[in-house]
């Protein structure tokens, strides 16, 4: 018997899967997909939301701000790339001002510190790329970027580190209600727990729905987004987002984390949870309205496009609670932006909740101390020769775009909770990230998972499932035939 | 650091034609870096026969083709290192390349050659929208995956681009025991060689539907299918016109784009082709970087590159044994691009200290019947020539003398185009 069991390994079922393994506790996480990071905490902006947005007083702003602030110690404890590189909301209409304003004391009420409002010619001194349109801004200078596949690996791996047990291809399908605890049908096993925390993003309804009289209706509400090359540099260094006018929300154009830079993203409901393709209408609003903030956006340089999805509740809220009638089931639910930045509080709330709830004692053993997957670009030219001497497979390129070696795709293989297929290799190394997507340098990280896996190349997925890379040898048809 | 003579970046036709050239011509002291297990380049993936007819007359595989190169830069004992990349490039000329034996290592060299080829553009590049599921491969990637290491990436396929290594593909994948189904392609005409087209498409069935293109994929975890539609001559999809094919893999063959990152970091400029501008001796604008082959302008035979290589290796060489002639070159003439012209290889000759007669290169930007070839020094013709059907998709070329541009002033230019007349 377990004492906790999360369902979902994305931002928030990591971060309280981290905060949990404090303790001394029993705790499996049990995730639909082949590895940690496939749902919405793999498809967004990558915004540390500096807490202006959400309605005060709503959980939202509470945990929006704590999480901002919480960012950049977790990111030196756990090694992930964050950088507060500042957010902008533009307005281009003086009659909107008074709009921002109201930003601007939404800030204050939410305990948003280092904001200011500036005008056109400060605006184009720290943007020249920027329309010529723009009024006012509101700029906060504590808004960031971070990593979302950094993020959400690390806590899972530092959990995982510090006896988190991680379950992959483990779908809930039932969950029941026995005497004194709960139990958790995936299709292969019944799992037998005390708790259940319910993080299973756009499904959070249908889990909260399995054991509860009250009923919730998560509604998915796509975004769909433009990744563009390297190449163009910071086109800016801010995240630049438009203010919400009478045309409905506005396309924020960000660098990444990566240093890439990403336009998006739309928004629209769809009844499809699963509905992360992209459209020719949404990637056209997408390139329009970006137009608004900057003429010169060089959408030329697109290198892919993406959609996610946020888990849309009608009361715009995040629902973190134990559900009434349902002793020991906990929600974590109607997580939508800004998620990805509440998350390290969510974790704590969440870790806090149980905690009480089993007076759970320190785990005297905890390290919160992780490090990434080293990346030889960021070494002094003497330290990559020696490492090349050590372990010469990081002498060998294997992804040409994003220069990474085999040294760390290895690493990426064999650390806790190793990346099993393409998409899992290409989240923690970049590796098939870059401008050739992948044609380069697919082939050979499926013969280095084969080797590594000990499995038949085509065993190999692009993401786990039925996403293989290829169907067979050549000829096999006609041998198959005979 | 270690100095040398010649460095050449990329093992493949190009660098290798280039390497011989440059020996041929007196320099001993030339060093290949490739980043693949062999020297050939693209050519070890393409199996298919077809190379070779201009040079030798023979119609050879890519790997035969290739050998023949090879095997001449083992005779003459020219130094390549393989499984190694170069990583930076600078101005004056400083290379830096890593592998796992060497690890990280630097070498001074007196002429580069860039031969670093192309690569394909991505599903990405296109923009076509939909979801992002196992079984969409670049044609050359499905290449490598059939041709070299015997795995069938699909059974039932769709084609997007009937550029060459597309049309190629088609008859592979049919081989090799896959259904093609269709192969669409967004212009009017294909972008492939006509012979391309009668023994990969027509040979087999396969249907090819002209300005067609991809307007969505299905599939949440591979490839289950495949919507094209007719587009009108912006290039707009035709409401009313699509059509759903059901396949396990699309196969893009929508283009190659020269590889240039690294000459970028040596500051060289790049042109309408994404390659290098260079000048009569195939130099780039900066001075002992040359560029040849399909790093400098994506080519579609083999033979072609070979020629160009062997003249950028002949100018490496000249540039090495008497910097004084390249740094003072005489007067510079540009070479513009008239009607029905996308580009021209060179860009720019200096009369004085051009060859006797160099090789101009270019592409039409459509599909054109009955037109001469003309070629302008300043307002006199120097070259007519008739040309019953020009395409974007295979290269043209004439000879530039000496004689005939030797007479022209700084501010006249040379002028190609396609004409009626
Ligand atoms: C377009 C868009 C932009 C966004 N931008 C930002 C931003 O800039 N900043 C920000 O802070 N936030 C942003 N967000 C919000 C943020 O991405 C999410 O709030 C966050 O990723 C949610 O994480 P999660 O762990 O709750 O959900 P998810 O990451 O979706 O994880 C849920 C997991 O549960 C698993 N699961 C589901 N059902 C089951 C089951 N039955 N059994 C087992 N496992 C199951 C899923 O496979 C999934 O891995 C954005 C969201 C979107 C869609
Ligand atoms: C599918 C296909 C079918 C074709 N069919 C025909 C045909 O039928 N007939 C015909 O004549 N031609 C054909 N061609 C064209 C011919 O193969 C090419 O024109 C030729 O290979 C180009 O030569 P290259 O040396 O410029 O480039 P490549 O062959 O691409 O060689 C470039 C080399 O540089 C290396 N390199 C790149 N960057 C670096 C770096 N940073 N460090 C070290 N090394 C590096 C690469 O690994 C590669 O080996 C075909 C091509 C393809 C792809």
């Amino acid at each position: 018997m377990y004492d906790v069991v999360i369902i979902g390994a994305g931002v928030s079922g990591s971060a309280i899967a981290r905060e949990l393994s404090r303790y001394k506790v029993n705790v499996l996480v049990l995730e639909k997909n082949e590895d940690v990071c496939s749902g919405t905490s793999k498809a967004n902006s990558g915004i540390v939301h500096a807490g202006h947005d959400a309605t005060p007083g709503s959980l939202m702003a509470k945990l929006n701000v704590e999480g901002s602030q919480m960012m950049e110690e977790l990111s030196k404890e756990l090694d992930f790339a964050y950088e507060r590189n500042g957010s902008m909301i533009l307005c281009f209409d003086k009659k909107d001002f008074n709009k921002l304003q109201d930003l601007y004391d939404n800030g204050i009420k939410n305990g948003v510190k280092n904001m200011e409002i500036i005008y056109k010619d400060e605006i184009k001194k720290l943007e020249p790329n920027l329309t010529d349109n723009v009024y006012a801004a509101l700029y906060s200078k504590d808004g960031g970027i971070v990593d979302p596949f950094g993020l959400n690996i690390a806590m899972a791996e530092n959990a995982a580190t510090n006896g988190v047990k991680f379950e992959f291809n483990a779908p809930v399908v039932k969950i029941e209600k026995g005497n004194g605890y709960w139990a958790i049908d995936t299709d292969k096993e019944i799992i037998k727990t005390k708790c259940i925390v319910n993080a299973a993003g756009v499904f959070a309804d249908t889990i909260h729905n399995m054991v509860s009289k009250d009923k919730m209706e998560i509604i998915p509400r796509k975004g769909e987004y433009y990744l563009l090359d390297k190449s163009i540099g910071k086109f800016t260094n801010a995240t630049i987002f438009q203010l919400p006018t009478a045309y409905g929300k506005g396309i924020l154009i960000t660098p990444t984390a990566h240093g890439n830079m990403l336009i998006g993203p739309t928004a629209n409901d769809i009844p499809d949870k699963e509905g992360t393709n992209t459209t020719r209408e949404g990637l056209d609003e997408v390139a329009l309205k970006s137009m608004v903030s900057s003429e010169i956006v060089p959408l030329r340089k697109v290198i892919t496009s993406f959609a996610g999805l946020r888990a849309h509740l009608k009361s715009h809220d995040f629902v973190i609670e134990e559900v009434e009638g349902c002793d020991g089931f906990f929600d974590a639910a109607g997580i939508e932006s800004p998620g990805l930045t509440s998350s390290p509080a969510i974790g704590k709330m969440v870790g806090e909740m149980i905690q009480k709830k089993l007076h759970l004692e320190e785990n005297p053993e905890f390290d919160g101390k992780r490090k990434d997957i080293l990346n030889p670009k960021n070494l002094t030219e003497e330290e990559y020769e020696e490492l090349i001497k050590e372990k010469p497979a990081y002498g060998h390129v294997i992804c040409r775009c994003e220069r990474v070696t085999e040294g760390e795709i290895l690493d990426a293989i064999h650390r806790p909770l190793g990346a099993k297929s393409l998409d899992g290799i290409k989240r923690r190394t970049r590796a098939g990230s870059g401008r050739c997507q992948a044609g380069f340098c697919s082939p050979r990280v499926m013969e280095i998972l084969s080797r590594e896996l000990n499995i038949d190349q085509s065993e190999i997925t692009k993401s786990g499932g039925d996403s293989k890379i290829i169907f067979g040898t050549d000829k096999d048809a006609y041998r198959r035939a005979n | 650091m270690r100095e040398c003579d010649l460095v050449i970046i990329g093992g493949g036709p190009a660098g290798l034609a280039a390497a011989i050239s440059a020996f041929d011509s007196g320099i001993k002291d030339i060093l290949i870096l490739e980043r693949d297990k062999e020297l050939g380049g693209i050519l070890n993936q393409c199996i298919h026969n077809g190379f070779g007819l201009h040079t030798f007359k023979e119609e050879l595989t890519g790997p035969e083709y290739a050998s023949r190169f090879i095997d001449k830069v083992l005779e003459r004992k020219i130094e390549y290192k393989l499984g190694t990349m170069v990583i930076d490039i600078s101005k004056d000329k400083e290379v830096v390349a890593i592998n796992p034996e060497e690890g990280l290592f630097h070498i001074k060299a007196k002429a580069v050659i860039l031969a670093m080829g192309c690569r394909e553009r991505s599903r990405g590049a296109l923009n076509i929208p939909g979801y992002r599921p196992a079984g969409i491969f670049s044609a050359g990637t499905a290449q490598r995956l059939v041709n070299m290491e015997g795995y069938l990436p699909g059974r039932e396929v769709v084609i997007l681009g009937s550029g060459d290594i597309g049309l190629i593909m088609a008859r592979r994948m049919t081989y090799e025991g896959a259904k093609v189904k269709v192969v669409a392609e967004l212009m009017p005409y294909s972008g492939g060689l006509k012979r391309n087209i009668v023994q990969c498409l027509d040979d087999y069935d396969i249907p090819l539907k002209l300005s067609h293109t991809v307007i969505d994929i299905q599939g949440k975890e591979r490839v289950t299918g495949v919507t094209i539609a007719e587009v009108d001559n912006t290039g707009k999809p035709i409401k009313g016109t699509e059509e759903t094919y059901s396949c396990d893999t699309l196969l893009l063959s929508v283009g190659l784009i020269p590889e240039n990152e690294l000459s970028e970091m040596a500051g060289v400029e790049l042109g309408i082709t994404s390659g290098p501008i260079v000048n009569e001796s195939l130099e780039t604008n900066v001075p002992g970087i040359f560029a040849c082959g399909n790093v400098l302008h994506v080519h579609d035979l083999v033979d072609y590159v070979s020629e160009e290589a062997g003249f950028a290796g002949k100018s490496a060489a000249h540039f090495i044994e008497d910097q004084k002639k390249f740094e003072d070159k005489g007067i510079e003439i540009q070479i513009n691009t008239g009607d029905k012209v996308r580009y021209t290889v060179p860009k720019t000759v200096h009369p004085d200290i051009m060859e006797d007669e160099i090789t101009v290169r270019l592409r039409t930007t459509n599909v054109f019947k009955n037109v001469y070839l003309n070629c302008y020094a300043g307002d006199k013709r120097i070259v007519h020539r008739k040309r019953p059907v020009i395409a974007p998709g295979e290269m043209e070329n004439f000879q530039l003398k000496k004689e005939d541009i030797k007479d022209l002033k700084a501010e006249e230019i040379i002028t190609v185009a396609f004409e009626e007349e």
